[in-house]
């Protein structure tokens, strides 16, 4: 029987010794060269024909690629080629960042996030990202690094549509940047796949919440929903909700519901519409559940 | 197309080798040295048959080119065997019969054994969570489970 997996068409890998001469190759031969990290998606984007490069260019072994870093004062930095697992070993990502180390360790299982990255994860840009949702939520800030220089972009204006983002030709991003999070702060991420660990998301949750003497609920919530969107998208009106008046189970109940309504899902193969929009409503009631047990006076 | 040389390290011995950028570490394994220890099963990261210790932590053999490998550290499950004797994961395996048709097993083994590296007394969740990116369509799992937990006692 004929192996029904294609094999890899022909392609060139390249590694090079700089960052300069790395961006101005990916500038020259545009359209032609992709930048290349764990690998873990665009490999079988290749191996099915939906990406044809001529050429694979490797990120991973320039400089500065793959610190990871936090202090008290700048926050935490995670480089382009730190690998999942890396993320999910560091004890200061998970002590300040619990919930980008929860999200992490759902994505795959231990062999890719042993390849698969952050910024890989965050650059391949599927609404169904299990880092993405996070990544906001912490407001990380991408650094990017181009042949007209460097330029910081916030993750919320870096999604602009399934695989699509704010990169432009040559550019990469060298790390991503996660300002201190809020004093006292309790997250949750909650996602439902196929099976309980390791499948891609049929729908997932994002919730921080933390006091905030400013809002008139004494509390700030950010909300993000995967999987059920172009992008994953922020539900400003749920959070503003809850800051705006006194949070209480009705309210939680309605934000909830806000939440559900402002979801765009589709029919795909792993779930149809209408379910991924009652998993919004249960997911945001359970998130928003679990971090005001916490947070409550 | 560009042919690259490597100098690798596998099972512990030394390989100089001439790969072009689209050969797989998996197919350098298979059919470039013989070793067919290591399954070729989805081809997608999916199904963890492929997994080989890539300086010492576990990865999908299909999803790593062959040329990235220059310098690295592979073991398969043909390396687990010193000396002709099996490795103690191994029989375990065979006591428990955990192990229907076999395809799975090699990366079960590298999986575990990579599991038992970094932590040497798991719990069966840990077991578990290890063992996620290998899928196996015959035992369902609990001898696998078994078989790693017994490698510990012993």
């Amino acid at each position: 029987m004929n192996n029904p997996i294609p094999r890899f068409p022909e392609f060139e890998y390249i590694r090079l010794d700089t960052i300069d001469q790395t961006m101005k190759f990916l500038v020259d031969y545009q359209g032609e060269a992709y930048p290349f990290l764990g690998g873990t998606d665009i490999l079988i984007g290749v191996r099915d024909r939906k990406f044809r490069p001529k050429y694979l260019v490797d990120l991973k072994h320039l400089d500065g690629m793959d610190d990871i870093s936090f202090n008290q004062d700048k926050g935490l930095s995670i480089g382009a080629a730190v690998t999942l697992n890396q993320l999910i070993s560091s004890k200061e990502v998970s002590q300040h960042y619990p919930v980008l180390t929860q999200a992490a360790s759902h994505l795959g299982g231990y062999q890719i996030r042993n390849r698969a990255t952050l910024v890989g994860n965050l650059c391949n840009a599927s609404p169904c990202g299990d880092t993405i949702g996070p990544s906001l939520i912490y407001q990380g800030i991408a650094n990017v690094i181009g042949p007209n220089g460097t330029r910081f972009i916030p993750l919320e204006e870096f999604f602009l549509g399934p695989g699509k983002t704010a990169l432009r030709v040559g550019e990469i991003v060298q790390s991503i940047t996660f300002p201190n999070p809020p004093q006292q702060s309790q997250g949750s991420y909650l996602c439902i796949g196929r099976n309980k660990l390791a499948d891609l998301a049929i729908a997932a949750v994002t919730i921080l919440a933390f006091p905030d003497e400013s809002a008139a609920s004494g509390y700030r919530f950010r909300i993000a929903l995967s999987a059920v969107a172009p992008t994953v998208i922020i539900i400003t009106d749920a959070q503003d909700l809850l800051s705006d008046q006194k949070v209480n189970p009705a309210q939680i109940e309605e934000a909830a519901r806000i939440a559900m309504n402002r979801c765009k899902p589709i029919d795909d193969i792993r779930a149809c519409q209408d379910y991924r929009r009652e998993m919004i409503f249960t997911l945001t009631l359970h998130g928003l559940q679990q971090v005001w047990k916490v947070l409550r006076p | 197309m560009k042919i690259h040389s490597l100098t690798l390290t596998i099972n512990g011995s030394k390989e100089r080798l001439r790969v072009s950028s689209n050969l797989t570490l998996l197919h350098m394994l298979r059919e470039r040295l013989g070793l067919t220890g290591t399954k070729n099963g989805c081809e997608a990261g999916e199904c963890g048959a492929c997994t080989v210790l890539m300086d010492g932590e576990p990865v999908n053999s299909c999803m790593v080119l062959a040329v990235e490998c220059d310098g690295r550290e592979i073991w398969t499950v043909e390396g687990l065997t010193a000396n002709g004797e099996l490795a103690r994961l191994q029989e375990s395996f065979m006591k428990l019969n955990a192990i229907q048709c076999g395809f799975c097993t090699p990366g079960m083994l590298i999986s575990a054994y990579a599991l038992l590296q970094r932590n040497p007394l798991p719990s069966e969740l840990e077991i578990r969570e290890a063992l996620v990116g290998n899928l196996c369509r015959c035992t369902g799992y609990k001898r696998i489970i078994q078989a790693v937990q017994d490698a510990l006692s012993e």
